[in-house]
């Protein structure tokens, strides 16, 4: 069997997320890279099935700038076969569409069985790209679950729905996505470290995956989120209710 | 020839074990702390990352490392609990390492699988009543009786002797009386396996220590503890000569546990000195901390470049033991000097036992004394002067 998880490098959620003011895009030197935690979640997942059955092939498949190297090597060590890295100056600052596209172009011919990704991810939270890519491709998606039962012929799962849970599965290929109910990623072993430089790489130009569309959006202006300002404080003096209900009003909040 | 910088696979390994040491052990070191509990969860999963596989032979399960890759791990984990990077140092450089240092292929076989993946540990019995610092004064016996070794006598402080994953204490004996080339005698000193369930062999009550409150120590009982002639460790009569080759290489690691140590005290004094106002300025805007803390950073960074620089000479196969004293001697005084450091900038806070400065300030001071006292540094130190 073979799966192919979709990763994404994303800037440290533990620590300052910032975009540069002239280009709109995000700012990769204020914060360390690392990987996407809830993608972290789904390459884990492909992971405990592969400890399963040794015979599993996992994956890992990003689109990203040249750091993002690192965080295919981190997935390699972790315990993934190989890493698929769509790498291209030209698709800089590149759309869901267009992403949507490229990522789906770099999947179809690589015969996996299953495609797990996350959800969202923390940095863009579009939470798009997995159902567009299931489009591009036609399979089946079986989006944010909670939990999953991969078997060899095909995958199952629970949905959270607000009325309760969906049990859903699909037959082979199929996409699904995980949310952070599923386990925390394992850390990488010493051998895993040592063996990561071994396994292959493949990096693939916008060129090679034939037409894959035109970037159609593009950030107008983007500005600083203005910093939060002292609120009203309503002392109770018999009154509060009212006071409550007369600043919701004049916010326009109710 | 000099180059100090980490290769990929040291640095990533370095990280992976502070992303570790900060998310995994961190939250629970102050209530292991407070119980004197062992942290069988973390030791799992240290396991699971092949931690005490590092520098050993895949052949065995181990992760194919080397010795400096083990003392970068217990470096990151000192950072945060001296008892969890303890527990390695002693599973690994004192536990396994003198069975595949010196064991037959059959007795590596039987143990070292188990001890690399973290399942079971092993302790060193070397230390008694009557041999700390003169370590030779062992007393401890072990006499070959139909094919037996039976071994009677006790040992001190044995560090991971007495967890449900102990399984092992290979422990130093007088095996007999051997003549020297002048003729005058002297003990034949031994080491044996002897397997936690032998029967004779007791594991006492664990001690209650200052510091290291989550790692494992006990005393132990010998009475007519029988265990198989085969269970000898290496030559008969080189006991004693191959614990002091294992001690000198567990300087390097304990060296780099004092680096962490004196590490996490200075992470945590520069930020608390950042944050803490009195008077209405910062008290790190006061010379008298910010020259503190230079110094303790000073401390940090002499004390890492003498544990790389004693590896470094392992690594290629020099002589060491100069080196490796002296990282030794530095770092544990640099843990010490950079606790009561960052104590005294915690003020009172420093003195409450659930702040890490605390724990680091009663962790520290075994530095001074375990696997070898300062003073046992520098006897080393000047015999290489020639005195
Ligand atoms: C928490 C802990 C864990 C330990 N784990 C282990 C373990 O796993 N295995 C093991 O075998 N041992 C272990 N030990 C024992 C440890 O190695 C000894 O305590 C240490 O070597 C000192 O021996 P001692 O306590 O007998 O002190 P002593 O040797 O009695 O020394 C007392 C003092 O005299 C000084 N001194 C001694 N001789 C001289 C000299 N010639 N010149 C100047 N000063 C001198 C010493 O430096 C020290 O300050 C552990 C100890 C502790 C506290």
């Amino acid at each position: 069997m073979k799966i192919v998880v979709l990763i994404k490098q994303v800037p440290d959620t533990a620590e300052e997320r910032i975009l540069d003011p002239a280009t709109g895009r995000l700012d990769r030197e204020a914060s360390d890279a690392v990987i996407d935690e809830i993608t972290e979640r789904a390459l884990e997942l492909a992971l405990s099935v592969k400890d399963g059955d040794k015979s599993t092939e996992v994956v890992v498949a990003t689109m990203g700038p040249k750091e993002a190297l690192k965080s295919i090597r981190k997935a390699l060590s972790m315990g993934a076969d190989s890493g698929i890295h769509v790498l291209d100056d030209g698709l800089a600052g590149a759309d869901l569409v267009v992403t949507a596209s490229v990522l789906a172009a770099a999947l179809r011919d690589t015969g996996a069985d299953l495609f797990i990704a996350g959800n969202e991810s923390t940095d863009g939270r579009a939470g798009m790209l997995p159902a567009m890519i299931a489009e591009h491709l036609g399979l089946p998606l079986l989006g944010s679950l909670v939990a999953a039962d991969i078997s060899a012929q095909s995958v199952s799962g629970q949905r959270a729905t607000e009325a309760g849970t969906q049990d859903v599965s699909a037959a082979y290929p199929a996409i699904v996505t995980v949310t952070e109910r599923f386990a925390e990623a394992r850390f990488p072993n010493f051998k895993g470290i040592l063996g990561a430089k071994r396994k292959p790489v493949s990096t693939l130009s916008a060129a090679e995956l034939g037409d894959t569309g035109q970037i159609s959006s593009s950030v107008l202006e983007v500005s600083q989120r203005p910093p939060r300002t002292a609120g009203a404080k309503i002392t109770d003096d018999g009154n509060a209710a009212a006071q409550l209900v007369d600043f919701l009003a004049s916010r326009r909040l109710i | 020839m000099i180059n100090l910088e980490l290769n990929e696979e040291y640095l990533e390994l370095k990280q992976t074990v502070r992303e570790f040491a900060v998310e995994v052990v961190a939250p629970v070191s102050a209530k292991h702390d407070a119980e004197h509990s062992f942290p069988y969860g973390v030791m799992a999963q240290m396991g699971e990352m092949g931690l005490f596989g590092l520098p050993f032979d895949e052949e065995y399960g181990g992760m194919g490392g080397d010795y400096f890759a083990l003392a970068l791990a217990i470096e990151e984990l000192a950072r945060v609990d001296q008892s969890v990077a303890i527990t390695l140092e002693a599973g690994v450089s004192l536990g396994a390492m003198p069975i595949h240092r010196f064991g037959t292929q059959a007795q590596k076989e039987r143990w070292l699988p188990a001890l690399c993946a973290g399942t079971e540990l092993a302790g060193f019995g070397l230390t008694e009543t009557g041999a700390g610092s003169d370590a030779g004064g062992t007393a401890t016996t072990a006499t070959l009786r139909d094919g037996n070794w039976v071994l009677n006598g006790s040992k001190e402080f044995i560090t991971n002797s007495g967890t449900e994953i102990s399984t092992l204490v290979t422990a130093t004996a007088v095996t007999g009386t051997k003549t020297r080339a002048d003729g005058s005698t002297a003990k034949e000193i031994s080491t044996i396996l002897v397997p936690r369930d032998t029967p004779g062999y007791t594991v006492e009550k664990a001690y209650d220590k200052v510091g290291w409150r989550a790692s494992d120590t006990h005393p132990l009982r010998f009475e007519d503890a029988t265990v198989p002639e085969e269970n000898l460790l290496g030559e008969r009569g080189r006991g004693y000569a191959n614990f002091l080759s294992i001690l000198d290489e567990g300087r390097i690691a304990i060296a780099a546990l004092g680096t962490g140590a004196a590490q996490g005290c200075l992470d945590e004094a520069t930020a608390y000195a950042k944050t803490r106002v009195t008077f209405g300025k910062a008290i790190g805007e006061n010379q008298g901390i910010s020259f503190k803390l230079a110094r303790m950073a000073a401390r940090v960074h002499a004390s890492r470049l003498a544990y790389y620089a004693a590896a470094a000479k392992m690594l290629a196969g020099k002589d060491f033991k100069t080196e490796a004293a002296i990282a030794k001697l530095v770092a544990g005084e640099a843990a010490m000097d950079n606790a009561r450091d960052a104590t005294q900038i915690f003020g009172g806070y420093g003195f409450m036992n659930e702040t890490l400065v605390a724990r680091h300030y009663r962790d520290s001071k075994i530095l001074e004394i375990g696997e070898g006292t300062t003073e046992v540094q520098l006897l080393l130190i000047a015999r290489s002067l020639g005195l």
